[in-house]
């Protein structure tokens, strides 16, 4: 039978000084995990929210992302043809060739210029784009140099407000609106008309084409012919899969996440021994009293595993706490692909949080194991000679 | 039956090892005690008093002799099967009293009977008779801070009687504290041998300690003075 946690719990506030120590120390590692782990959500979450299942994106075949395709006229044209295309009310195919571009503008913050991704695309382009809307001002009209961008980014673009400019190559865009792009990779966009993206940037080429095939068989011939056509140097794939491949942006950050969480957590779990060191160091005689009372070794050694897990426990939640002041805060990150500033929300979710309470436990649990054994291995005697 | 001795102590040594050093602190120990007993141990410092108490009370092991208590062999016992004979059949009283200090008297007197089947109800109801017994019943929610020597050593024989075990043991248990405390502590351990049917030892150096027990046993070196 295990000794009532409330002896653990007032053990754990009788040496405050050095519990506060050690929970704050926890507290400071859960945190930085928490919100490492919440930025790969976000990340994730801003690709992974992105597309239609119905719709089929088009690249080069050897592009890694849009930014970097190309996809000439002639096979646009190919792909208008297509039987497997769907039409809209109005018979016309739905389908829309875009223009991705990367021009520069200034940070709010003032630290220096940032990539910004331009994407031309047509009233098809913006119809199979539902979860995009407006949400200030009114969308570009072709043929004025007009551009609406999105929310997210006139929160850290200087000028992006409805009225401002962006600089596009020789040429300026005024910002008409701005658009909501629902969590999405489209969060990190501005947009104009496609053959205006054309013409200003000189380009012969779209860079993607953006395609919602009649239904779910149609997608799959469509996917199918488009690979097997030698003629047709492209890539086919659904809109979702190719947003959420573009996720490996998220990768590096996991990867730090990882090693700084491993790297810390490593040095929580020696300040946690240290404090559990301590607290056995000056309770030798108490348990050398409850072994005489009957307390066995076992119990000892759960004794002081559950004290450290309570202590380090108490630092997770702190650490909760802390890293809330994070949620939903925006911030941005590079794409590694496109160069471009990518807009994304930290998500600091109940799961997350859970995790981290979990691994400060785990900590605590580690920190202890070492201090529980040396406790339980002492004999009776010499522990009850302890001063 | 009622006379045979509770404990038979037979031919006991204890050699301590210090360093290259043999210290032998028992040295052929016989003696028997009978239920009901309160046996003061006496004699010098350093005489084994407190060794030969942690033999018979089964917190530690002797070098060669035997230990009957109750007719079971001690030494026989494993650590686990100590531990449960310790917390069964009995009950500690230190000179340091060995509370702990982040629990109230109750919860202190309480620990013993969490190793035990009983039932909440019923290990408040025997925490509050041992409380009674030891007259601090009014004082069981405070912690041991909050009491005076006196007071603290008052919990801890009710934390040693709380499983109603038939030996207590006691080393030096007046040693920190004042006459009147002292004398109060005799009276609940002679109470206990004289009509709760406990059979008490007792180190001391205090002659008038050692007058409250029914016999005094010396020890010199190691060995029972005649
Ligand atoms: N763990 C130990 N290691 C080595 N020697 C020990 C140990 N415990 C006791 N001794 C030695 O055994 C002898 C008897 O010790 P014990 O504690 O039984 O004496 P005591 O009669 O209780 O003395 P005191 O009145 O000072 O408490 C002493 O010489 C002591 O130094
Ligand atoms: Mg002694």
């Amino acid at each position: 039978m295990a000794l009532p946690l409330k002896y653990n719990l007032r053990n754990v506030i009788v040496r405050w000084r050095s519990s506060m120590a050690t929970v704050l120390g926890i507290a400071a590692v859960v945190a930085v995990f928490i919100v490492l782990r919440g930025m790969a959500r976000g990340l994730e979450a801003s690709s992974g929210n992105t597309g239609d299942p119905r719709n089929v994106l088009i690249v080069r075949k050897g592009s890694q992302a849009e930014s970097g395709s190309l996809v000439s006229r002639e096979h646009f044209r190919t792909l208008l043809y297509m039987e497997e295309v769907a039409r809209n009310e109005r018979n016309e195919p739905v389908i829309s060739a875009e223009v991705i571009v990367m021009v520069t503008a200034p940070r709010r913050d003032g630290s220096g210029e940032a990539n910004v991704l331009l994407r031309g695309l047509t009233p098809r382009g913006m119809e199979l784009r539902p979860q995009v809307s407006l949400v200030a001002g009114r969308w570009f009209e072709p043929g004025h140099h007009e551009a609406v961008v999105s929310q997210r980014l006139a929160r850290r673009f200087a000028g992006f407000e409805v009225g401002g400019t962006i600089r596009a190559g020789p040429t300026t865009l005024a910002i008409v609106g701005q658009m909501d792009g629902g969590g999405s990779a489209f969060d990190s966009e501005a947009w104009l008309d496609a053959d205006e993206a054309r013409s200003i940037f000189e380009r012969d080429q779209y860079s993607s084409i953006l395609v919602r095939p009649r239904d779910e068989a149609a997608l799959i011939r469509l996917v199918k012919k488009v690979e097997e056509d030698k003629r047709l140097t492209l890539r086919a794939e659904r809109e979702v899969e190719y947003y959420a491949k573009q996720t490996l942006t998220a990768k590096p950050i996991k990867i730090v996440a990882s090693l700084l969480g491993m790297a810390m957590s490593l040095g929580a779990v020696f300040a946690a021994m240290n404090t559990m060191y301590a607290s056995v160091a000056s309770r030798t005689r108490e348990i050398g009293t409850l072994r005489v009372l009957g307390f066995s070794r076992r119990t000892v050694v759960a004794c002081f595993v559950i004290e450290g897990g309570l202590l380090a426990g108490f630092g997770g939640l702190v650490g909760c706490l802390l890293s809330l002041l994070m949620n939903g805060y925006s911030a941005g990150t590079l794409d590694f692909q496109s160069f471009a500033e990518t807009v994304f929300q930290f998500r600091i979710t109940p799961d997350l949080m859970l995790l981290g309470v979990a691994f400060s436990v785990a900590i605590g649990v580690a920190g202890s194991l070492l201090p529980a054994l040396r406790a339980a291995r002492l004999p009776v005697i010499s522990a009850l000679k302890a001063p | 039956m009622a006379n045979d001795p509770i404990v038979q102590v037979r031919d006991l040594r204890k050699v301590f090892r210090q360093g290259d050093l043999d210290v032998i602190a028992l040295n052929g120990v016989s003696v028997d005690i009978a239920p009901c007993e309160f046996v003061a141990l006496m004699g010098p410092s350093g005489s084994g008093k407190s060794t030969l108490l942690h033999l018979i009370a089964g917190i530690d092991r002797p070098t060669s002799g035997t230990v009957l208590v109750q007719g079971i062999n001690v030494a026989e016992l494993n650590e686990s099967q100590l531990a449960d004979w310790r917390n069964q059949n009995v009950g500690f009283v230190f000179q340091t009293f060995n509370l702990i200090p982040v629990l109230t008297g109750f919860e202190n007197v309480e620990l013993p009977l969490l190793l035990t089947q009983l039932k909440r109800s019923e290990r408040r109801r025997q925490v509050e008779t041992a409380l009674e017994l030891v007259g601090l019943s009014d004082r069981m929610h405070h912690r041991p801070d909050q009491l005076s020597g006196g007071q603290q050593q008052r919990v801890a024989i009710a934390r040693a009687l709380v499983t109603d075990p038939a030996l207590i043991v006691a080393d030096e248990p007046t040693g920190n504290l004042d006459a009147k405390s002292a004398a109060d502590v005799m009276l609940i351990l002679q109470a206990l041998a004289r009509s709760s049917g406990k059979t008490v030892i007792m180190v001391t150096h205090d002659p008038k300690a050692a007058a409250y027990g029914t016999r005094s046993l010396h020890l010199e070196k190691g060995e029972i003075a005649a």
